[in-house]
């Protein structure tokens, strides 16, 4: 089991649905989320192009916030999903500063938070809320492992890039091109 | 080439700039701890070579700073956690990987030692404080009542003193650990390109020994260790620029995210406290003037030692404050 996400760049439009999604399912208080729109403009006047992504914890094969974690907080648990467990954060912010991706930040209670990939409901065999909330459907959620999921054919068919391979951290949410 | 426009990026209030994780604490306990590792090796180190007579500051005296500085060093930490009732959670847990594991376990066993360690002084330290300082002398003389009459007390100092030694060894090795681990604990994130580099670790260990030096120097009221530790410190002062300009040299040979980390101390935003403040003011002025006392001209001590430690305060506060800057873009 490798639980992965594949974010089509083509399609999103950026109407942070997703975000909304997260913040509704996962309780996630006012002014915080797990996932964010990014939208990059490059170029110059009048030759612009523009590329918008839906960014969340890259769930990465090779964690380098577990690794700096003192306590054992941050953890893995299957399917290659990180997690925090709360009561054990004693809130240093080392797993904050060695995130290449600033995807966790300090929950308003004091223990550092992030995104879970809807591990709840993957459980219950339900996609994560931002998936199944996507109204152009430019988010895929599944299983690496299963040549057959929708995700693994998904790679295979078309171009991705990560976020900062060169990091090493081995990202495992896809970026189609 | 493609110019950038315009970058919306991500726009979260309370997330981004994540910048300012760590405030003034972190700094601050680097360069307790760095000044506590000094003062513990010069001591330890002088007392297993058998000078203790050459230098009974470093050996007997300054060690006392060591557990203040510690102990106010963790007060820094634990303030700077954001989830304080849960900091207990450090020590029901051992992590090879994480350098803050290492840390807790380190200061955890260098604490009590080196509370130890002065007590074993004690009468020595009476003496040193009996003319300046009564109200010190009188906290020393009731501690040394203390240790004289509560059979407890007596017992552990007794034994303490059976097993200095191997209470030196101990502390001698840890010392290393502790200056080397102020620098690892930056280093091991690879998300922070400044702080990315592994000659952090002896560079942080250089500069809290010549902290250490400089306390000692201060300290000292005998002028043949005063001079030695002057020469100490002026090597060690060498040492750290060294490693100063392989830091750089590195930062430039290496990735562009790197690159750019050292761009901000070579004409960015922290050149000039970095290059004005702390390498001329906090390393070459009070290196010169240790060079002019070694040829006979009178400087009063306090001022090479008083530059070399505001120097290590203001380095931990710039190496902090600038790597939490850098990052990957993408």
């Amino acid at each position: 089991m490798r639980y992965a996400m594949a974010m089509d760049t083509a399609k999103c439009v950026g109407c942070s649905d997703c975000v909304v999604a997260c913040q509704t399912e996962n309780n996630v208080p006012i002014g915080f989320c797990r996932d964010w729109i990014v939208e990059n403009v490059e170029g110059t006047y009048p030759q612009l192009e523009m590329e918008i992504r839906s960014e969340r914890c890259n769930h990465c094969e090779n964690t380098p916030c577990v690794r700096t974690c003192p306590t054992g907080a941050s953890h893995v648990i299957e399917g290659g999903i990180v997690k925090v467990t709360h009561d054990e954060c004693i809130g240093c912010g080392a797993c904050i500063q060695a995130c290449p991706y600033d995807a966790r930040y300090f929950h308003p209670d004091g223990y550092v938070d992030k995104c879970t990939f809807c591990d709840h409901r993957v459980a219950e065999g339900l996609d994560t809320a931002c998936v199944s909330v996507c109204p152009t459907h430019s988010l895929t959620f599944g299983d690496l492992d299963d040549p057959q999921s929708p995700i693994s054919v998904l790679l295979r068919e078309r171009k991705w890039k990560t976020l900062v391979p060169e990091a090493g951290t081995q990202p495992q949410v896809y970026f189609l091109i | 080439m493609k110019e950038e426009l315009f970058v919306s990026g991500r726009n979260i209030p309370n997330i981004d700039p994540v910048l300012h994780v760590w405030h003034w604490h972190i700094p601050l306990y680097l360069f307790l701890g760095g000044l506590a590792a000094g003062l513990i090796f010069f001591a330890t180190y002088f007392y297993v070579s058998g000078k203790t007579d050459k230098y009974p500051t470093a050996v007997k005296i300054a060690p006392v700073i060591a557990p203040f500085a510690i102990a106010i060093g963790l007060i820094a930490l634990i303030l700077d956690l954001k989830h304080t009732p849960y900091f207990w959670r450090l020590f029901t847990a051992f992590r090879l990987e994480s350098p803050m594991s290492w840390g807790a376990w380190t200061l955890g066993v260098i604490m009590p030692l080196s509370i130890v360690w002065p007590l074993i002084y004690i009468k020595d330290m009476i003496k040193y404080f009996q003319f300046g300082s009564p109200r010190i002398t009188a906290i020393l003389k009731w501690i040394d009542n203390l240790l004289e009459n509560v059979s407890i007390l007596k017992w552990a100092m007794d034994l303490a003193r059976k097993y200095q030694m191997a209470i030196a060894w101990a502390l001698f090795f840890m010392s290393i650990i502790l200056g080397v681990y102020t620098g690892i604990l930056l280093s091991a994130f690879n998300a922070r390109p400044l702080w990315n580099t592994s000659i952090l670790g002896p560079l942080f260990l250089v500069s809290g020994l010549s902290t250490g030096a400089a306390a000692v120097m201060w300290m000292s009221r005998h002028h043949f260790e005063q001079k030695q530790f002057s020469r100490f410190d002026l090597m060690l002062v060498g040492i750290e620029i060294f490693l100063i300009i392989h830091m750089f040299m590195g930062f430039n040979a290496s990735t562009q995210v790197q690159q750019q980390a050292a761009a901000m101390f070579l004409g960015g935003e922290f050149t000039a406290v970095f290059w004005g403040v702390f390498f001329t003011a906090g390393l070459v002025v009070p290196a010169l003037l240790e060079i002019m006392e070694l040829f006979g001209y009178k400087v009063p001590v306090f001022i090479p030692a008083f530059l070399i430690l505001l120097g290590g305060l203001i380095f931990r506060f710039i190496m902090v404050d600038a790597g939490q800057i850098t990052r990957y873009l993408y």
